[in-house]
């Protein structure tokens, strides 16, 4: 109870004399509110495209409605780097399972993959620099240690003695975390296995890096730096196409060039053949004779996330 | 798209079997003076291409140019190849140049057998000792493949990778690493 004479400090008492004149010159403060931020709400839309805005999810998209967004995108794109930039909405093909087999016994960590798939993918060069794959030395002593791992390693020549060298991307999960946290559905897996994010539906919360246990998602924490002559301009709608500033992205298995029937840039890249790829449910593809035939495991495997990337020895 | 194509190791028999009528016979002759330029071998199905022509030094080949005709077999230290002397270190100890290079025809290796093998087939020699990676090779495992992971592929000859002459890989020099999250500007 409020002491004899003490008045808490409230609302001014309500009288007559307080409450603002309805005089049209000078709104109050809830009128003034109400219009500034319809104001700032037009404003916003107008520049981010007030179709961008109200479209659905890619889901829910007609032929028509993905077909004019994507026409959009090109366009944007095509003016912004100064290049024919096509847009692939291409779909998963039937029968195909993607899986991914990279050879640690051959891996000498030299990191051409992961320059040739920032070129690739469109990633931001410097300011933030992204990279998709994340090659880790290990010391050959501890086996796959991840507490002792290093990617920042710097040597005049690899391998380094006594090491081995583990490139960790996204394992495009059967089971992926990355994918049930996710609170506005932006990141789904297509019936081909590849998990993919919408950058135009992402609100960038970052819930999916937190859940991932592979580290493999990337933020784009400021607009990215892709210099106009260093643009790939083939791209896909779920893959390299270019990013806006706060949304994530990850390996695709470089979905516009599998999509296609090519292999990802990272395995045509590797100077030591160490990366394989191809369709699990083809029993003559290099994956499925690897599959068949060498000492194959899964990273992080207690967590049951089923990756379609797979770690084998061949020798 | 599950293809019906057959299993790459097949396809690959497919290639030899076409592409080397002599290989079948082991017999010393055959179409063994091909010049090693980039060669296209398609399969019944079109699968595989061969890609890059065997790496020769500059002006090395045909290696006729400088030997005709038989030379003396005997194992000795050579006034010439002085480059390929100095790095040779493949079982060195109990092989030298005419183990592989042909002594009658110089412009093609010879198996074990006696068969003539051209340079660029020469898997077909390294496939006699290294049989696990010959085999892993064939199937698209050992080395490594460019182009579609379900249709024509362009593929590597051992030598395209390793030196024949000192095989074990060397180290290269790795890409700039990563930069840290301090390190970037805000």
């Amino acid at each position: 109870m409020t002491p004899p004479g003490r008045s808490l400090p409230v609302l001014p008492q309500a009288s007559g004399e307080d409450v603002p004149a309805a005089d049209p010159s000078r709104p109050g403060r809830r009128q003034f509110l109400r219009t500034a931020l319809g104001g700032c709400a037009v404003a916003s839309l107008s520049a981010c495209g007030i179709e961008d805005f109200f479209r659905k999810h890619l889901h829910e998209l007609s032929k028509d409605e993905l077909a004019r967004i994507v026409a959009r995108i090109e366009k944007k794109a095509s003016q912004k780097y100064g290049k024919n930039v096509t847009v692939s909405t291409a779909a998963a093909r039937p029968g195909v399972q993607f899986a991914y087999g990279l050879d640690l016994s051959r891996c000498v960590g030299c990191r051409r993959c992961v320059y040739a798939c920032v070129k690739e993918n469109n990633q931001s060069r410097q300011n933030p620099q992204i990279h998709w794959i994340k090659v880790l030395e290990m010391e050959k002593a501890r086996g796959v240690d991840v507490a002792h791992a290093d990617a920042y390693y710097e040597a005049e020549k690899v391998p380094r003695p006594g090491h081995f060298y583990m490139p960790v991307q996204c394992h495009q999960c059967r089971n992926p975390p990355c994918v049930k946290v996710c609170p506005v559905k932006a990141t789904w897996k297509e019936p081909d296995g590849i998990v993919v994010v919408d950058y135009d539906w992402c609100i960038g919360c970052r819930c999916c890096m937190a859940a991932c246990p592979y580290g493999a998602r990337r933020f784009n924490w400021a607009e990215p730096d892709l210099p106009a002559s260093e643009m790939n301009p083939v791209t896909h709608y779920l893959g390299n196409r270019p990013r806006p500033r706060g949304v994530v992205e990850k390996c695709t298995f470089c979905i516009q060039r599998t999509r296609a029937g090519l292999y990802p840039a990272c395995v045509e890249i590797c100077p030591v053949g160490a990366r394989k790829f191809g369709n699990l449910l083809d029993p003559g593809s290099e994956i499925r004779y690897v599959m068949e035939r060498k000492r194959v495991f899964v990273f992080k495997e207690e967590l049951n996330t089923e990756p379609r990337f797979y770690y084998f020895y061949a020798t | 798209m599950i293809t019906t194509r057959t299993h790459p190791a097949a396809a690959l028999l497919a290639v030899l079997a076409l592409g080397a009528p002599a290989a079948a016979a082991a017999s010393g002759s055959g179409p063994a003076e091909q010049a090693p330029e980039p060669r296209q071998v398609k399969d019944p199905e079109g699968d595989l291409i061969q890609a890059k022509p065997p790496p020769f030094s500059d002006g090395i080949f045909p290696c006729s140019q400088c030997h005709q005709g038989k030379g003396d077999p005997t194992r000795r230290t050579l006034g010439f190849h002085d480059e390929i002397q100095e790095q040779f270190d493949h079982d060195s100890q109990n092989r030298w140049c005419l183990d592989c290079h042909d002594n009658a025809r110089r412009d093609v290796l010879h198996l074990s057998s006696g068969a003539e093998v051209p340079f660029t087939e020469s898997y077909r020699l390294c496939g006699q000792c290294h049989g696990d990676k010959y085999r892993d090779w064939r199937a698209g495992v050992h080395g490594k493949r460019i182009g579609h992971w379900d249709g024509q592929k362009t593929y590597f000859l051992c030598v395209n990778c390793h030196n024949p002459h000192s095989p074990r890989f060397k180290g290269i020099a790795p890409e700039p690493r990563p930069r840290r999250p301090e390190e970037m500007k805000r």
